[in-house]
């Protein structure tokens, strides 16, 4: 762990980057398993699977940056479990941008 | 005849992917991770968790002050010179000649600005520009203008907006120029029988055969000009005050001067996602418009 002690690695961006990097396994593993035509949605251009993930992942990036912004990240909840978990409304973002990702691979 | 599937050629494009990883991927991972972090060097680092973003886009602190202001003169700039060098880059393009020697004397001056690298220009026009040895900023004064771009910022705005209009209008003027290349000349004579005036040519011919390479000019100088960095530091070096602090100015300042590293790295991520829509843009708009374009006219 020494030698990456320089990317001062954390919990959580661990997980984000497993996350992603799973992500991009699947679509690579579907790319070759269903492979699939490029389609022609509402943006009027012609997207793939592939196009359309990133077009959510920027989009969620946007969403979540907006939120802190704008809405803050006030406490809306607390999760009782030990001395309770606070829940940041910025999970509403990411709840957003999951619904805005589902429609983006519907429509786009 | 059938193609065989092999797709062992993708070892040898794996020199390129490990480069990247080491280049690329790997840096802006460790830019991800000191963006939730604070470190007061040596490697200590203190979860912040979305602590600097939330800093980052509020303008009433110090750090979202400086963002926002050094964003909105970065977008300005931008605006300034794409409504400078467009314009100007279609007159030059129009006024080119279209045959004979002077086409490749004329090819050579404009791709000299290009040539020269980014810190060389803006030494150039620093000491252009200095009231006691440039030559720019000697006449100016003579001339009863009080000109000084290092105590009065309309002078050095509008020193490094003509520095950079001086540096890449060629740019655009050569697109152009490829563009109105590309027009047969059937165009021209079937224009000469209806009797069209020089106007209605250019916005009925020449202007839309333009619009590709116009849109790539307008886009690849947006980017360019929204990058900015060496050119207004070694000149103005931000200032005077903070007046041509640019975003990559800003950056620097935070990362390297303060050493303030989950700020800098909070201001890279969004810095970096602005960019990368626009380049998304960018590519989209590229692929697309040539689509069109052969969809249009048949090719295959």
């Amino acid at each position: 762990m020494e030698n990456v002690a320089w990317m001062a690695w954390t919990a959580p961006t661990a997980v984000f980057f497993v996350l992603l990097a799973g992500t991009l396994a699947l679509m690579t593993w579907l790319a070759l398993a269903y492979p699939e035509a490029e389609r022609v949605g509402i943006l009027r251009i012609p997207t793939t699977r592939g196009d359309r993930l990133f077009v959510s992942l920027i989009s969620a990036a946007v969403i979540h940056l907006v939120w802190i912004g704008t809405a803050g990240t006030d406490t809306i909840a607390t999760i009782p479990v030990g001395e309770g978990i606070d829940v940041s409304s910025l999970w509403l973002a990411t709840a957003i941008s999951l619904v805005f990702g589902v429609a983006v691979f519907r429509t786009v | 005849m059938d193609k065989t599937v092999n797709q062992k050629a993708w070892l040898l494009v794996a020199p390129v992917f490990l480069i990247v990883a080491f280049s690329a991927v790997l840096p802006l991972m460790t830019v991800v991770n000191y963006s939730v972090q604070d470190t007061f060097g040596n490697n200590q680092f203190f979860w912040n968790g979305i602590g600097w973003f939330k800093e980052l886009l509020d303008p009433s602190t110090d750090l979202g002050s400086r963002f926002f202001a050094s964003l909105w003169r970065n977008l300005f700039f931008s605006a300034v010179i794409l409504a400078i060098e467009i314009p100007l880059g279609i007159v030059v393009a129009l006024s080119m000649p279209r045959e004979g020697w002077r086409v490749a004397a004329c090819l050579v001056i404009l791709a000299l600005p290009l040539l020269i690298p980014w810190n060389v220009v803006g030494t150039i026009w620093q000491v252009f520009g200095r009231p006691d040895i440039g030559l720019l900023g000697y006449t100016l004064n003579h001339l009863g203008v009080n000109y000084n771009y290092v105590s009065n910022e309309i002078d050095a705005w509008a020193t490094i907006i003509v520095m950079d209009v001086w540096h890449w209008t060629s740019l655009v003027a050569l697109l152009c120029y490829a563009g109105l290349k590309s027009i047969p000349d059937a165009y021209y004579q079937a224009a000469q029988i209806d009797g069209a005036s020089r106007w209605a040519v250019f916005t009925a011919i020449q202007l839309p055969k333009m619009k590709r390479v116009l849109l790539i000019a307008g886009l690849l100088r947006f980017m360019d000009s929204f990058m900015i960095y060496t050119e207004p530091f070694v000149v103005t070096g931000g200032g005077p005050g903070n007046s041509t602090t640019f975003i990559s100015i800003e950056l620097v300042k935070i990362a390297l001067g303060q050493f303030d590293l989950g700020k800098a790295a909070a201001l890279s991520l969004v810095y970096n996602l602005i960019i990368l829509i626009t380049c998304w843009i960018f590519y989209t708009v590229m692929t697309n418009a040539g689509a069109d374009h052969k969809a249009r006219t048949g090719e295959a």
